[in-house]
């Protein structure tokens, strides 16, 4: 997993509540065995005018002009700011992958579905929350100034404006040591490998039937 | 001191295998269903670092929201779909992981067949890399989706790494009125706290209307828990749960099922359990529902209108009002029975079981479709519901009225397979999202129960099941 310190980028608005995961990547790419290679699909319906399809190639399909990443101005954008219930619905940690696949860090948003969460983290990418307040603040500096950058700190927990604001997140201290170190928690928890097997035993002598060699 | 817990928090707690200081907890999982779409990258990645799979029986697979609904002899016909596909079936034949493979007559959609096998249990933690694993909460075991690397860190160390929710309480009351469903009473609890209510939350449906539901009924409830941002819905065990799992191919059977009723029975929060939040609805006041926008959370009655976003005084929900509207297709202030409907569907792990095909068919037998409607159709849950409703004939009044009759999946409730929905076409479904294209590119979908589906496609639009004949 990529390591995350402080990140700068250009910041991305999308103004709008409940952005699903069906949206973020639509369902045809799915069919995908890999995790990468969702970039140039993420948001596929908002983003081009015709319907995409897995082995579609992508440059040279029209383009829908109002749509947010197609603005010149937000070209090349690693933050994406949005409302409330970003990634809600399916489970598809496809979501998380293509928006990392497209060059974004980080999003943030005053509140996300649950399981986009914590998918996000699993791929190095950040989910911030922050108030309505804050990020009404955010959506109006990123409207009035083009090119309009945020610095995300996440060792000191601070996303840093460049009026010189610093608006502080929380975040669980294990997932922050996970995203700062890069590390893969399926390691970490092989650590507990004794533990996990002394519960299993005990578990298995007090709910026999959750072992069974059943049906098949 | 003595503390009062609720059922979550027993589930919870007896899984913990080891906690960290901030709440950070390794919680053992009992067991873990594998389907075709979310599972790849984890095999793969499992591959990668050399890793086994820690408890192979542990596991349950299936193919389900890929595989073609019509005749399945001549195999997949879409390259890209028999891909995904075989490769669940290379990856579990090369871990020894048990597969109901696509002509299985057990195959099905995998929140259908967990319970039905009996490999969904009372008092277990149940995972699978999908949103709708919460509909396993209905047998009283802690039931949530997880994605991919989630599913790589289960198949590699029976365990998840967690976060304690809140506990809420939805309390529901008083009798279902005729012709309103669980399916109502959910798209009505999911009206009133929003798509997001529950965010954070492990709810816990109870109440005299839960306990008088089947536990078909219940897992229908508990299906659209993650419609209301929750994670897990539950229910407690009662005799109702145990009477379903009694006989069921991998349920405990002699000495050792006595043994686990008598734990079973104590999966119920105790008197006065305290929760961070209680819902209550008073079920006699539902009505049956139907969505008018692009979210679950954009639902009215049936004999309400489509609403008027000028009414709306939050900018923002009223430039997401207008949007909706204007992506459906539909005028502000438009009684919801005006509006026709284009295709009819009548599955999905929310409503696909024999139970919610009996209901649909009751609005459908000695009857034609309309003439507007350019297709109807039912997707049994599994291979067992499909055979079940043949025996009760329920599949000859289906297809005397018109619907087509397929094979089990999930089929149009996410259109990865053919069946999907034309763009601008509309639906009245019985499946559980109505996002914006997730029927199909540029699709309208209007989310009803079994019993309001069935009717509309007789009417050729939305009409009010308690009183139409
Ligand atoms: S029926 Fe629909 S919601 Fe259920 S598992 Fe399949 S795709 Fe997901």
């Amino acid at each position: 997993m990529e390591k995350f310190t402080v990140h700068t980028g250009v910041v991305c608005p999308m103004d709008r509540a409940n952005v699903d995961t069906d949206a973020i990547i639509p369902k045809q790419f799915l069919k995908s065995i890999k995790r990468t290679g969702f970039g140039p699909n993420l948001f596929d319906a908002w983003r081009y005018l015709d319907v995409g399809e897995p082995d579609k190639e992508n440059a040279g399909r029209p383009l829908n002009r109002d749509f947010v990443l197609n603005q010149p101005r937000y070209k090349g954008a690693s933050i994406l700011i949005a409302r409330k219930n970003f990634g809600c619905g399916s489970s598809r940690e496809h979501a998380p992958w293509a928006l990392a696949d497209y060059g974004f860090r980080a999003v943030i948003a005053p509140s996300f579905g649950d399981i986009f969460f914590t998918n996000s983290f699993k791929t190095g990418f950040l989910p911030i929350v922050l108030s309505d307040l804050q990020l009404d603040h955010i959506f109006h500096a990123c409207a009035a100034f083009p090119g309009y950058r945020l610095t995300i700190d996440l060792p000191q927990q601070t996303v840093n404006l460049p009026d010189g604001k610093a608006f502080n997140f929380e975040i669980d201290p294990f997932r922050k040591y996970c995203m700062v170190n890069g590390l893969d928690d399926i390691g970490l928890t092989l650590r507990h490998a004794e533990k996990i097997t002394a519960f299993e035993i005990k578990r298995k002598l007090e709910q026999p039937w959750l072992f069974g060699n059943h049906a098949s | 001191m003595l503390m009062q817990t609720t059922l979550y928090d027993k589930l919870w707690d007896s899984h913990a295998v080891h906690s960290e200081e901030d709440g950070t907890t390794l919680l053992y999982i009992d067991r873990h269903l594998v389907h075709e779409v979310t599972s790849p990258q984890a095999f793969d990645g499992l591959k990668l670092a050399g890793r086994k799979v820690w408890r192979i029986n542990a596991n349950l697979a299936v193919a389900d929201h890929n595989v073609p609904t019509t005749d399945r002899s001549q195999g997949i016909e879409d390259p890209v779909s028999r891909l995904q596909v075989d490769t669940l079936d290379k990856n579990c034949a090369e871990h020894g992981i048990n597969e109901f493979k696509m002509n299985d007559p057990r195959q099905g959609i995998v929140h259908v067949i967990g319970p039905e096998q009996g490999a969904t249990l009372p008092g277990m933690t149940l995972v699978c890399g999908d949103s709708h694993t919460s509909t396993h909460g209905a047998l009283a075991c802690l039931a949530f989706g997880i994605g991919t690397s989630e599913v790589e860190h289960v198949l590699a160390t029976q365990t998840l790494i967690a976060r304690k929710a809140r506990n809420m309480l939805v309390n529901i009351e008083g009798p279902l009125p005729r012709g309103v469903s669980s399916k109502d009473l959910s798209l009505a609890f999911i009206g009133q706290i929003g798509t997001a209510g529950g965010t954070g939350y492990a709810i816990e449906y109870a109440g005299s209307t839960v306990r008088a539901l089947s536990m078909e009924a219940r897992m229908t409830l508990c299906n659209m828990s993650i419609e209301a941002g929750a994670r897990a819905g539950m229910i407690a065990a009662d005799d109702t749960t145990i009477n379903y799992v009694r006989g069921r191919p991998f349920a405990p059977q002699g000495p050792m099922w006595d043994h686990a009723v008598n734990y079973w029975r104590t999966l119920k929060s105790d008197p006065g359990s305290k929760f961070d939040r209680v819902v209550e609805i008073d079920a006699r006041t539902v009505k049956p529902q139907v969505t008018w926008g692009t979210s679950p959370e954009m639902v009215v009655a049936v004999d309400g209108r489509v609403p008027d976003p000028e009414k709306e005084k939050d900018a923002s929900r009223r430039e997401g009002m207008e949007r909706a509207l204007k992506y459906m297709g539909l005028e502000p202030n438009a009684p919801i029975q005006n509006i026709r409907v284009d295709k009819v569907f009548i599955g999905s792990c929310t409503n696909s079981r024999i139970e919610d095909l009996r209901a649909a068919a009751a609005y459908v037998q000695g009857k034609r479709i309309a003439s507007n409607i350019r297709l109807a159709l039912v997707v049994p849950g599994s291979g067992l519901v499909k055979r079940e409703a043949e025996r009760e004939g329920l599949d000859r009044i289906f297809r005397d009225a018109g619907f087509e009759w397929r094979e089990p999946g999930c089929s149009m409730c996410l259109g990865m397979n053919d069946d999907k929905l034309a763009a601008g076409e509309r639906s009245a479904s019985t499946s559980n999202r109505n996002f914006e294209g997730r029927q199909g590119a540029g699709s309208r979908t209007h989310l009803v129960s079994p019993a309001m589906a069935a009717a509309a496609a007789i009417a050729g639009h939305f009409v009010d099941v308690r009183t139409w004949r």
